[in-house]
């Protein structure tokens, strides 16, 4: 239902000079395929105005003389406008369209473009389906704003004064009397224009209630059946669906009287030409010529008048979809690059976190802010390893997205190297971290690709990258290695082959931080211990932040911080937080002791 | 083409017969009409020639406007009638998809998406219904339409009608031809399209990866490509309609030429009169539109077979849980017995062995991990799925004999997700009791202790929840699905894991108020939580599918097994979270 809210809530605002302005900026760059197609579609107009003509020719020079030789030269001329209206109609087509195609090209590009520049922030209040429609519904609604838009309601118009201005040169009192019809033609025009789309907009609105209820009922099926509302939902599903049927009646009353409304105002032309124009005939003011040449062009008069009332809808529905695409781009990214950047020339790994507070609220000024980090202090060495525990939302996640600068922290200072994030170049201090994530990403390409991913490496780092992390040897078994395409999004891998892979890209990107969030999810005996041993590797060298999920990782690191509620709660080796039988210890027993016992277990079965 | 699916269609418009068929009364009618107006044209203009008087040159123009009114009513009435049997069937048919699926258990819904089903009742529907309506008027109206022109053409000059049809089948053969390029082009255009949708949202739900490598430059680079691929695509298909319609405009005017030029000889040697040739022109132009609408109506039908295939894959799904020979039971106690139950799903088996004897009235607990069939388990209980026969006992009656509607009404579910309507507080609640039941659904949001949230609510009662209303907390949602279910007034009350998201504190005050309702109730209760089920009569732990132990909280925690574990953690969970508060 919020979708026919948007849709009607995008209507009544109707023309905005401002956007359309804006709009027209984009037709700069195509200024030359933009002027050839108004050229193109003007040259049309002109070339339908010439048959009715020859057809009056043919009839008072040639037929009426009995002129035989005549009549063939005419056709001539008829043949060679058709050959005329052929090549450019085509020209016209493709010239108008290819620069609407271009247009959107550029359109999409751009947005896609500033995608890539907002803040995190933005994506996590924008859900991806409200932005997709942004990079492809809504561009390809303003793209009818330039093809069905503004290049033919010029055309129209230019048609229309075109067939006026034949009649008044071939008769100007026959066209006078002619003429007299236009006006009913638009008048039934709007009030069917205005009809329809009223009814429309009904019938969209039960569309969209007959979606939301299906949605719903289909989802929770299972309540339905488990409290017997079967009968009940059923009338409620025929009630909503009587009412769509019947605001599709209403509209297609519309159609039933408007087509026969506009033959009739055609043959009420037809008719008065017919009278005035045949007693002009009878009265020798007037050749039989003109006569039925004035029939055929008074047959035009509708369509350009229907074509331009239409025209008007698509110019509303391309402005509203506009007006959605320039706020995008109108949103401003909150982290941006310094002008000046200040880094070192080679990159240590030194971590530190000097009084940060955070919340994810705040930065809009207003409102009470949740603080979800506050006075976290730490440093880590380079080479050293620090592990984040702690229960969900005690806010190890956020302390990772600071590093990698996806927020900036209200209080404090995130440093690496001793330069503030913000003062480094994102891209730099990106580069030099590198992240993995629980959530394996995999991107649409093949093993390969998703390893070096739009890096310079070379194929020797990629395998050797995957050797060390044990990815290796499921690689070689698919059928096409390095090279296969990766299906689904990694459907067809296991768990534990897109985290070697994913080890296999932090690897070879050779970052000089590792930041790495542990994947909770179990995996086959086998698989856990290539991944332990892919993380020696991986870690070896290099500071890591590891926010850690595995009894063997927190045993291994140089430091361990406990966070709770967004402090830090206790922080040393594993061996000091056991002993201090804190919040660690508890944790401990809660969620690694089972770890221990298994690997025990193991470790005697091998035994 | 043999349509094997839109023939099945057929017998749906029986119903409508006399509709359809004073449609096409209207629509023979319209096209009389319609072919008879050039003619008085013709009578006309041939008068003018041989001089008439103004009198009779009004009365061609009243038959002109008297024969377009008359084309017009019946226009009026073929299409009101023709396309409103088509709204009509598509209404009945959208009903019976909806009742079917009413009728479609859960596993159906599990091995469909939802999405899909939505697509099949709103864009399939749309394309049979367009075969029903303007497939058939357009079909009827060409049919009618050429037969009454070539027939008054014919009647001028058998050989100018020949030689001008010429170009008419040439329209209908490259309709035909370039059609299914066409056809073919825009599908590779909505196949790309498809792709770059699924790159905007790969690289959107991977943003943060593609911020972490510094990636945005490579992904904007691979979008470029992408979208250069749609717009060649495009380029492609731009070029076959454009060739396609200019070359449908340029065999009419061949047509219109050839009128011209031999019909105009025709009229300087004397075969045909001025008004017959300006008459046979206006009866070829009416030929030009049917012909395009017959490739139209031949694209509409191959689309709307392929989707009323699909629409009747719905309708032939088999219902899967009904009844088959109910016993004439009325009302049940609530004993539950399991006999040797086991239960696979796609092959897999989910519970093995489960013997289990719940007398009416008692409290059986079931604990164990994720994934045992704990959920399985109690699922077939009001016959989500089937137990197989002879396995699950409902007062001593196999449970397939009991009538559904008879089992389903004394069995109050709430299931792990609350599933809520948007609807009003009050319509939710009474959701298995219809209006009369109000105070029997207050009652309940007592008991589920919602009664003191609703009253915070903007409107009480009648706040609306979910898009158009208010957003509850998992914890309301959850206190609301067991509202709902108590309103029933249930003999078997399931609770499937339904109180998680209520914090401990509430979960007690719940309980103590159930304890009334589940003293005279068979109680099956799910839960992770030591707190929520020790009291029960009888706890069961499920591990992968089996019973490994059973007895009640202190013979358990004595055991020493998984459910003396969950009790340790769960004490230790509770200290530190003492502790925390201390902090």
């Amino acid at each position: 239902m919020s979708q026919a809210d948007e849709d009607d809530a995008a209507f009544p605002k109707g023309y905005d000079w401002k956007l359309l302005w804006r709009l027209l900026g984009y037709l700069r760059p195509h200024l030359r395929a933009v002027s050839a197609s108004l050229v193109l579609i003007v040259a049309m107009a002109a070339i339908d105005l010439v048959p009715p003509w020859l057809t009056k020719v043919a009839i008072d020079q040639h037929i009426a003389r009995g002129d035989a030789r005549g009549l063939t030269r005419v056709a001539g001329l008829f043949l060679l406008a058709l050959a005329f209206s052929f090549l450019v109609r085509y020209f016209q087509t493709y010239v108008m369209q290819m620069t609407g195609q271009r247009i959107m090209r550029d359109m999409r590009n751009q947005i896609f473009g500033h995608l890539q520049r907002l803040h995190i922030g933005f994506f996590d209040r924008n859900p991806v389906g409200r932005l997709m429609t942004r990079v492809t519904t809504d561009v390809d609604a303003v793209n009818d704003l330039f093809t069905s838009g503004v290049v033919t309601v010029f055309g129209d118009l230019f048609a229309l004064v075109g067939i006026l201005g034949v009649m008044i040169a071939l008769d100007w009192r026959l066209a006078l009397v002619t003429s007299s019809v236009i006006p009913l033609f638009f008048a039934v025009t709007n009030w069917f224009r205005k009809g329809a789309r009223q009814s429309f907009r009904e019938t969209r609105k039960w569309v969209a209630r007959i979606n939301a209820f299906l949605q719903e009922n289909l989802s929770g099926m299972a309540v339905v059946q488990l409290f017997r509302r079967e009968e009940l939902n059923r009338a409620e599903f025929a009630r909503i669906n009587r009412a769509h049927a019947d605001a599709n009646m209403k509209a297609i009353f519309y159609y039933a009287v408007f087509y026969p409304a506009i033959e009739f105002l055609a043959a009420l032309a037809a008719a008065l030409i017919l009278v005035y124009g045949g007693g002009q005939v009878l009265l020798g003011g007037l050749t039989l010529g003109v006569l039925v040449a004035f029939l055929q062009y008074s047959e035009r008069f509708w369509r350009p008048i229907s074509d331009l009332s239409e025209k008007f809808n698509v110019l509303q529905a391309a402005m509203a979809s506009s007006e959605r695409i320039f706020k995008l781009l109108d949103t401003e990214p909150r982290i941006t690059s310094p002008a000046h950047p200040r880094q070192p020339a080679a990159v240590e790994g030194q971590v530190a976190f000097e009084g940060v507070s955070f919340s994810y609220a705040a930065g809009d000024g207003g409102g009470e802010e949740q603080w979800i980090l506050r006075d976290i202090d730490f440093v880590v060495e380079p080479g050293r390893s620090l592990a984040l525990v702690g229960a969900t939302g005690a806010g190890k996640t956020s302390i990772i997205s600071l590093l990698l600068r996806f927020y900036d922290p209200q209080r404090g200072r995130v440093s690496l190297d001793g330069v503030d994030v913000r003062e480094w170049d994102t891209q730099e201090l990106r580069s030099s971290l590198a992240l993995v994530l629980q959530d394996v990403h995999i991107f649409s390409g093949t093993i390969a690709s998703n390893i070096r991913l739009g890096s310079d490496i070379p194929h020797s780092r990629v395998r050797a990258a995957a050797e060390a992390v044990h990815a290796h040897r499921f690689i070689e078994s698919l059928p096409l290695g390095y090279d296969g395409e990766v299906k689904e999004r990694g459907a067809t891998l296991s768990v534990g082959q897109k985290q070697l892979l994913s080890f296999a890209r932090a690897l070879a990107h050779d970052p000089r931080v590792l930041i790495l969030d542990e994947a909770t999810s179990s995996v086959d005996t086998e698989t856990e211990v290539l991944i332990q041993d892919a993380l020696k590797t991986l870690l070896r060298g290099r500071t890591a932040i590891v926010i850690a999920h595995r009894l063997s990782t927190v045993q291994r690191v140089d430091q361990i911080l406990v966070l709770h509620k967004g402090r830090i709660r206790e922080r040393g080796t594993h061996q000091e937080l056991l002993a201090r039988r804190g919040i660690y210890w508890r944790l401990y027993q809660l969620q690694y002791k089972d770890q221990e016992l298994r690997h025990r277990g193991a470790a005697e079965a091998t035994a | 083409m043999t349509l094997p699916h839109l023939r099945r269609l057929l017998p749906r418009l029986r119903p409508h017969r006399r509709r359809v068929v004073l449609g096409l009364i209207c629509l023979l009618a319209t096209t009389a009409f319609s072919v008879a107006s050039p003619w008085v044209l013709r009578h006309a203009i041939d008068d003018l020639t041989l001089e008439v008087t103004r009198q009779k040159l009004w009365l061609y123009a009243g038959a002109l406007l008297a024969l377009v009114i008359g084309e017009g009513f019946f226009r009026y009435g073929m299409r009101m009638v023709l396309i409103g049997v088509s709204r009509e069937v598509e209404y009945e048919l959208r009903n019976e998809i909806f009742h079917h699926l009413t009728l479609l258990s859960p596993r159906y819904y599990q091995q469909n998406r939802i999405g899909e089903i939505m697509s099949r009742a709103s864009n399939d529907m749309a394309a049979v219904r367009m075969v029903l309506g303007p497939g058939i008027m357009y079909t009827a109206n060409t049919v009618a339409t050429f037969a009454g022109a070539v027939t008054l053409m014919l009647l001028i000059s058998a050989p100018l009608t020949l030689l001008a049809l010429v170009g008419l089948v040439l329209v209908s053969v490259l309709v035909r031809h370039y059609g299914r390029q066409v056809h073919d082009g825009y599908e590779q255009v909505q196949a790309q399209l498809a792709e770059l949708n699924a790159l905007v949202q790969e690289n959107l739900s991977g943003t943060r990866v593609v911020r972490a490598y510094a990636q945005e430059r490579h992904e904007q680079a691979r979008f470029a490509a992408a979208n250069d691929e749609y717009m060649s695509r495009n380029r492609r298909l731009v070029r076959i309609s454009g060739i396609l319609y200019s070359s449908l405009q340029l065999l009419m005017g061949l047509g219109a030429l050839t009128v011209l030029w031999l019909g105009g000889r025709m009229v300087v040697g004397g075969s045909i009169t001025l008004g017959q040739f300006v008459a046979f022109g206006v009866y070829l132009a009416m030929l030009n539109w049917p012909m395009i609408a017959l490739g139209w109506v031949v694209n509409l039908l191959e689309r709307g077979e392929a989707s009323a295939g699909r629409i009747f894959a719905i309708l032939d799904s088999p219902v899967e849980i009904r009844d088959l020979s109910p016993l004439p039971v009325r009302e049940i106690r609530g004993e539950v017995v399991f006999r040797g139950l086991s239960f696979a799903y796609d092959g897999r088996e989910v519970l093995s062995g489960i013997d289990l004897e719940v007398p009416a009235g008692s409290t059986v607990a079931i604990v164990g991990p994720t994934g045992s069939g704990k959920s399985t388990l109690v699922s077939l209980l009001p016959r989500l799925f089937d137990a197989a026969p002879g396995t699950l006992f409902v007062d001593g009656h196999d449970i397939r004999t009991i009538p559904l509607e008879v089992l389903r009404g004394a069995v109050g579910f709430v299931p792990q997700e609350s599933f809520l309507f948007s609807a009003t507080v009050r319509e939710n609640v009474a959701f298995g009791v219809g209006g009369e039941g109000a105070s029997r659904a207050e009652q309940a949001a007592d008991v589920a202790q919602l009664a003191k949230d609703i009253q915070d609510f903007p409107q009480g009662y009648d706040t609306a929840v979910g898009e158009r209303g208010i957003t509850l907390s998992g914890g309301q949602k959850q206190r609301a699905a067991l509202a709902r279910a108590l309103a029933v007034d249930p003999r078997i009350l399931v609770l499937d894991d339904a109180l998680s998201a209520v914090d401990t504190e509430t979960e007690e005050h719940i309980l103590n108020g159930l304890e009334e309702v589940m003293r005279t109730r068979t109680t099956f209760l799910v839960s992770h939580r030591v707190s929520t089920v020790k009291a029960a009569d009888l706890i069961v732990v499920l591990r992968e599918g089996r019973i490994v132990e059973r007895g009640t909280h202190d013979e358990l925690v004595a055991a020493g097994g998984f459910y003396a574990e969950l009790h340790r953690r769960q004490l230790l969970e509770e200290e530190m979270e003492k502790d925390e508060d201390a902090a």
